[in-house]
């Protein structure tokens, strides 16, 4: 109701009062008024984020918490060395990168294959409810997905066993098997991520040309000759740049579901760089060590995603800067 | 209109049928824990598409106990909360960066976007909390991820794609200034926004455990996410929903309905919120994929 009451007194163009002075004042309270906008969420930025960065410097002290961030002495490159020749190193590494790679080639391509379908549904109203329900799995949440692959896949009472069951194989222990941890996790996220990928390449199939299919008919092109050589050259600049984001992120793979489905067997293949982290840091009270692998992580990461946006800038056109 | 070729056709029928297919892969599973949840447990083995035996037995119990309520209530008030600040934050800083006359904009925006790529890492960012007192409190769950970049950048393009500057000169003109532009007009022409960015800040807070298990010891302040890890992924039920079951297999299969109501019952919310935002969502990331 007070909204519109003050709309309408805007609208009215009485009042002019004021000497220019006072105008010029007003003006400089006016952008006053904006950076005040900006300023909590700028101090934000700089208490959580900007304070953290100062403290990557204990990956390079033995940090003592009575002598604070600060205080603590320089111990150089010791906690480096120390992951480097840790025997755990070589195979975290490689669980990181060989988890995240299958995650990018087989989940990157999914949401792409399953827009250019989606958007050669002709039925609206169908179109529609489908998107509807693709979307929903997104919202599930980790603990709920990693609870439901545990039931689900559980050896005696899971109905993934109940299946193989019945058609007469042997019950298969998938949480407990190093070698299933990595279907599971990149399934599941397929299952769960892909219906919510489509919208972006969907919103980008949008933005072609109707003109450019209308003609391709006239010329007698069906529809998968349109798919090949309209609507993926159309998505290509929106796939490059995800997909230079996602390599970009490579290394840094979500914590949060990985941690949730690590069992006492499945570690030999589910240890990865930050479940180490976090469990020499903050529950083994390493932490200098755990920063210096997490700062070892970042690294990689950014030099990753540097080679890549330089290849892409080459290759077509395309970077993120 | 064309006539579709054969090719096309056969085109549009395989797509059909792999577009179904790829339906029922989504809509089974969730359908599964629906059924499991209302199904007697001597007879959850068994079923596949019907409840055999209709049981709310899973229910009850859930009902009955009050850790989960404790969890539910905590979430309940974090998310509200949290949502609250991150609007506070990000809406009025969203909009001023989407102010072409603000000086320095470009400046604070990489300062901004400067975070996406480098951060302290666990660690540091722990100290930081603790180190401001912040562990082991409701604050704990809702200043650390006050704003979100990404939200705030959605935010910022949707100004500046749907003020239009007329509008601000036309104010301007009146005497307006840019807090109650803000407010009384930029704010109410932006209910497409606000709804979005509740729902992806909302569900964020509903469903995250992270900062929970690093930043809480006292379970009286526990989330429902941290409730329920206890309890679908380390098999903590507490004794008070098994006391009257007598065998082991009894008790597993108990659990196993427990588990699957419980599912159910964190989900509710977003069950009950999810057919009215959905227009919205798909609306938000379009926005945020124009700039890309």
């Amino acid at each position: 109701m007070e909204n519109v009451n003050e709309v309408r007194q805007l609208d009215v163009p009485d009042i002019k009062r004021g000497t220019p002075l006072k105008q010029r004042a007003s003006r400089l309270l006016k952008s006053y008024q904006l950076y005040l906008f900006v300023l909590p969420a700028v101090l934000y930025y700089v208490l959580f984020h900007y304070v953290p960065l100062y403290g990557i410097q204990i990956a390079f002290k033995n940090f003592l918490a009575f002598k604070g961030i600060a205080g603590s002495p320089w111990v150089g490159l010791e906690h480096f060395e120390r992951f480097f020749r840790s025997f755990e190193f070589t195979k975290i590494i490689l669980n990181t990168i060989k988890l995240s790679v299958l995650q990018l080639v087989v989940g990157f391509p999914a949401p792409i294959i399953l827009a250019l379908m989606l958007n050669q549904l002709m039925h609206k109203r169908f179109k529609k409810f489908v998107q509807t329900v693709i979307y929903a799995p997104h919202f599930i949440s980790t603990v709920v997905i990693a609870g439901m692959l545990f039931l689900f896949l559980s050896p005696d009472t899971g109905m993934v066993n109940k299946l193989i069951g019945l058609f007469g194989g042997e019950p298969v222990f998938f949480m407990g098997d190093p070698d299933w941890f990595r279907p599971v996790y990149v399934l599941s996220e397929i299952w769960q991520n892909t219906g919510w990928g489509t919208i972006i390449y969907l919103a980008a199939l949008t933005t072609i040309s109707p003109e450019l299919h209308e003609s391709a008919v006239v010329d007698g092109a069906n529809k998968f000759q349109r798919i090949l050589h309209i609507d993926i050259p159309g998505i290509m600049p929106t796939a490059v740049i995800l997909l230079i984001l996602s390599t970009g992120n490579i290394m840094s793979l979500g914590f949060e579901k990985v941690y949730l489905l690590q069992t006492p067997l499945n570690l030999p293949s589910s240890e990865i760089i930050s479940t180490y982290v976090y469990k020499t840091g903050l529950v083994g009270a390493q932490y200098s060590f755990s920063t210096a692998v997490g700062l070892f992580n970042s690294i990689i990461n950014f030099i990753i995603l540097i080679t890549v946006n330089q290849i892409a800038k080459k290759a077509s056109n395309t970077s993120l800067w | 209109m064309f006539k579709r070729s054969l090719a096309d056709i056969w085109f549009d029928r395989v797509n059909m049928l792999l577009i179904v297919t790829g339906l029922a892969i989504i809509v089974y599973p969730l359908y599964f824990v629906v059924l499991a949840s209302v199904t007697d447990p001597g007879a959850v083995q068994m079923t596949l598409f019907w409840p055999e035996k209709f049981s709310l037995e899973g229910y009850k119990k859930i009902l009955d106990s009050d850790n989960l309520w404790v969890g539910y209530k905590n979430s309940f008030v974090y998310a509200i909360l949290g949502t609250i600040i991150n609007l506070c934050l990000t809406l009025p800083a969203a909009y001023a960066l989407s102010r072409k006359d603000m000086k320095g904009r470009s400046t604070v925006m990489l300062f901004i976007t400067f975070t996406m790529f480098f951060s302290g890492g666990l660690i540091p960012t722990y100290l930081t909390v603790k180190e401001l007192g912040l562990l082991d409190s409701v604050w704990a769950m809702v200043i650390p991820n006050a704003v979100g970049a990404w939200n705030l950048i959605i935010a910022r393009t949707f100004f500046q794609s749907t003020i239009p500057d007329e509008l601000l000169e036309a104010a301007k003109i009146d005497g307006c200034s840019d807090a109650k532009f803000f407010w009384k007009m930029v704010l109410p022409l932006s209910q497409a926004l606000i709804a979005i960015m509740v729902l992806f800040y909302g569900v964020a807070h509903w469903n995250s455990y992270f900062n929970a298990l690093i930043y809480l010891r006292d379970q009286e302040l526990f989330p429902l996410q941290l409730v329920l890890r206890s309890i679908l992924i380390e098999n903590q039920i507490s004794n008070d929903m098994m006391t009257d079951m007598s065998s082991m297999g009894d008790q597993l299969r108990a659990a196993e309905l427990i588990k699957y109501g419980m599912i159910i019952i964190a989900a509710l919310p977003l069950l009950i919120l999810y057919p009215f935002l959905q227009n919205y969502f798909v609306k938000g990331v379009m926005i945020g994929s124009i700039k890309g």
